[in-house]
This record gives C-alpha cells, structure tokens and sequence, in this order.
C-alpha cells in the first residue's frame, strides 16, 4: 500500500521544527507503525540523510517507551494502543498520515519524534520510599492484603508511564500518571503508611514540572494503553483532601 | 544564618545548628506557614477544589432560585400575588442577604480563578499540534466548559442588569397589595420574543455546563468509589436537564401563554 507521511522533523530543542513530507509506495499492511518508520529510515540512510528520531524499545506495548501523535491522536486511531501495536491495516492505501511528537511544556521535544519524559521520573522520585523491605523477598503470609485491594493496585501498577495522557489531555495534565502512582501505593499496607506526604509530594512536583489542571474530559482514559481508569484521579484528589487535615 | 556562616565553596552551615528530630514536627515559622498556603492556593488540585466547591454551591444555589421562577406558572391572578410575595419575603430575610454576598463571591471566585486555570493551561500546552483530532476521545462540552461559562457570565450581566438592577435600584411600581411588583416586570420583559430565545440558549448552555460541571466537581473533590460515581452521573444527568429545562420553560409559557 501507499502511505504519504507527514512527519515532525526539528534538529534539536533549540531549532524550530516543521513537518516534512516523505512517500512510501511499498508499505504491507501487516507491518506495526515502528516497522514502517523503520523501512523510511531505512531509505533516508540509503540516501545519506538523517534518519526520523524516535523512542522505541520492546515493540511489544509494555515498556511505555514509544508514543507519537498519529492524525491528531495519542497512538494512533485505536483506542488504548501503544505505537507499536498499532498496524498498517489501520490505514487505508494512499492515506496521509501525520506523525508528530508528544506536545507540552513539560515533554520538550529532543529532536524529531523524541521528547523528554524525565518530568516522570521526578514525579516518581518525590513519591520517596516506600518501607518495602529491599532486603530477600518477605514470607508472603506476613502481609496480608486482600485479593480485591491487589487487583486494584495492579491495575493502578500498570501504567507504562507513556504518556499518552498528557499528550491527549487538553490541558496536558499528569493526572493519570501521577494518580496512577500514587494510588498503587496508597492501597497496598506498605505505601499507606507515606501516603499522605506522598500525595503531598507527588502532586507539588506535577505542578512544578508545569503541567495543566484535570478537567475530568476523560480523554486520557480512551487513549491510555493500559486503560488505567479515570477514577485513580478521583482517588488521587480525594487522597491529597485528606492529606490537608 | 548570614552567608558568612555558610562555607563559600559548597553553601553548607559551619554553625551547628538544632538536630531536627524527624519524629516531632517542628512548629512552622510564621514566613513558612505563609508560603505553605500560597503553594497551596497555587495547586493545581487546590484551585479545582475551589472550582468545584464555589460551582457545587451555585449548583444549590440554582435549585432555590428555580424554585422560585417555576411560581410564574401559576394561574395569573395567583401568581402575580406568590412571586411578588415570595421576592418580598426574600428580600427582608437577612439570611437570603447573607447567601446573596455569598452566592456573589462564588460567581466571582469561580470566573476568575477559570481565568487563571485556563492560562495556566494554555502555558501547559506549549506549541499546538499541527493536525489535531484529539476531540475524539472526549464529549464537546467537557472540553468547552470555558466558553458556555462565557455564555453563561453574558447571560449573568443582562439577567442582573434587567431583575436584580431593577429591584435593588429601581422604582417598581406596586400590586394592588402594596408589594413591589416584580412579577409584571418580569412578563413585560418576557412579551420580547428575541428576549426569550436568547434566554432558552442560554439554559442550554448552561445545561451543558452542569452536565459535565456537577460530574466534574464532585471527581474533584474525591468522589471515586464505583457505585457512587455512577449514583453521580445520573444525579447529574437529571439535574441539568431539570435545572436547564426548568429555566428556560417559564419564559417560553410566560411568552406563549401570557401575551
């Protein structure tokens, strides 16, 4: 199939970027989204140009490395996909696709698609310790968490930290990163016991990395490719309430 | 400290100063406590909690005045005589002017701190996306809550400037009970059909608004248990469609029956 891409193309953080047309005429259509990219830069290196920058790692849509807008959307046209699971079928022959990166203050774009997502990590960093033993693993009946309050913590766990949420959000809020995050913890007997200076933390971070409010739009539950739900934000509001008194 | 106690190459005290023990809270200096709550005031989760609480009470505040309004469609004799009754009995309780500053306040607080959020949002954002198609995976009017909010405070100004500017600072003539009658005010204003039909759009705007707004405050405050928070949809759901419908259906019946 034929593709006419649309791609971001900007040196570094300093330079302004534009997007740059490239045409690819043998596209199959069971190639993922990355393969595609990867047979473009196979052509752009053979023709001694710079090749597209972008993040990639497992391809197998846990790492939470990849993530492009794709036609206006976090990953792409299908709901709760990463990039990389995201396939040429999706697309019709001969359609235009626009490839740009993440946008927000807070995620500056490196160079091309990439963009610097460490104002997750610092978020991450703020929630502190937890008292979980790093030590050998502890005997597992030493404590006890009900069956319910695991599942829920790991769905909350799941997050890939791709950020999808922020790129999709119209206010590029971290909310459903951050409440992510801190409702994991926050649940489980080991986190608790910090959670409210971790709330605490964790959201004054959000806030200084420079990112938006959470107007509950719910757009970054339709993108999230772990499908984390927008009520861990409803949790984190109520667990940062709670920690005021 | 002055900076001649801290060692010029790494900035760390050469005083020996108290060991804070991490186990008793030292009590906050008076400039501490003061930047706690300015970093609090800053919060992006404190200024939606603020959002959210100032909108829950006009939320409450908009089933009492519906309350009111739904008098006017009372057979005509009896109606003019309950509303004029009715906005008398509010106007002397000096409760009702204790909600009015209030209830003032709270449209104040509410617009300008939308103000605030939505720059601040706006920084957030950055550059814009070249294609955008992110609309589709959210409702329209969630994403538009600033704009049927500026629909909403246009709607406020005219609303004030022709009732509540009216009784404050008028002369009203009186019913043939001696109560200033606001009621004949109120359907002269009506017999306009421009008037009306701006009316009815507005309460669909503000329809809009509490649909996603109710929902929106009642997540913001930490509603998250599943079973509520479906209880808070539907709640919502009715609620704007009463409220909106409500509002817009007296002047329709005024205009229509009345005239």
């Amino acid at each position: 199939m034929r593709i006419q891409l649309k791609i971001w193309r900007q040196e570094n953080r300093a330079t302004p970027g534009q997007l740059a047309n490239y045409d690819l005429t043998d596209v199959n259509p069971d190639m993922s989204f990355l393969e595609m990219l990867d047979t473009l830069n196979e052509r752009l290196v053979r023709q001694r140009e710079r090749p597209v920058e972008f993040d990639h790692d497992c391809r197998e849509g846990i790492c939470g490395q990849c993530g492009v807008m794709i036609n206006g959307r976090a990953h792409g046209p299908l709901p709760n996909t990463t990039t990389c699971q995201l396939h040429m079928r999706s697309f019709k022959d001969g359609d235009i696709i626009y490839v740009e990166p993440f946008r927000a203050t807070a995620f500056p774009v490196k160079c091309d698609l990439k963009v610097d997502r460490s104002a997750f990590d610092r978020i991450i960093q703020a929630g502190g310790f937890t008292s979980a033993s790093t030590g050998g693993a502890p005997e597992a009946n030493s404590m006890l968490i009900g069956h319910d309050v695991a599942e829920a913590a790991f769905d909350a766990a799941a997050c890939i930290g791709c950020g999808a949420c922020v790129a999709t959000c119209k206010n590029s809020s971290a909310a459903l990163f951050t409440a992510a995050k801190i409702t994991h913890l926050a649940l489980l007997p080991q986190g608790k016991i910090e959670s409210r200076q971790r709330v605490r933390r964790m959201v004054r971070q959000m806030d200084t990395e420079g990112f938006g409010h959470c107007s509950n739009t719910e757009a970054c539950q339709v993108e999230c490719p772990q499908q984390i739900s927008v009520l861990h934000i409803a949790r984190m509001n109520w667990e940062y309430n709670r920690a005021l008194f | 400290m002055s900076n001649s106690d801290r060692d010029p190459e790494t900035g760390i005290s050469l005083v020996d100063g108290p060991v804070e023990n991490p186990d008793v809270p030292s009590t906050p200096s008076k400039e501490a406590k003061l930047r706690r709550v300015k970093r609090w005031l800053s919060g992006t989760l404190s200024q939606k909690n603020l959002m959210a609480l100032t909108g829950l009470f006009l939320c409450f505040f908009l089933i009492i005045h519906l309350a009111g309004n739904l008098q006017l469609l009372l057979p005509t004799e009896v109606a003019q005589w309950q509303f004029n009754f009715y906005s008398k009995l509010l106007s002397e309780n000096i409760f009702i002017h204790i909600i009015s500053y209030v209830l003032f306040a709270s449209i104040i607080a509410h617009a300008l701190y939308a103000l605030v959020i939505t720059i601040n949002n706006r920084r957030a954002n950055g550059k814009r996306y070249e294609y955008d198609h992110r609309g589709a995976s959210s409702k329209w009017y969630s994403r538009r809550m600033g704009l049927l909010g500026t629909v909403i405070l246009f709607f406020l100004i005219i609303h004030l400037r022709d009732f509540w500017y009216e009784v404050q600072f008028g002369h009203l003539p009186v019913d043939k009970d001696g109560q200033e009658d606001l009621y004949t005010l109120v359907v002269t204003v009506y017999r306009n059909g421009w008037y009306v039909l701006i009316y009815v759009l507005c309460m669909i705007a503000l329809g809009y608004h509490l649909l996603h707004g109710f929902f929106s405050a009642a997540r913001t405050i930490g509603i998250y248990h599943p079973r509520y928070v479906n209880w808070i949809r539907v709640i919502g759901w009715v609620y704007s469609i009463g409220i909106s419908a409500g509002f817009a259906l007296v002047p329709i019946y005024v205009h229509f029956a009345l005239t």
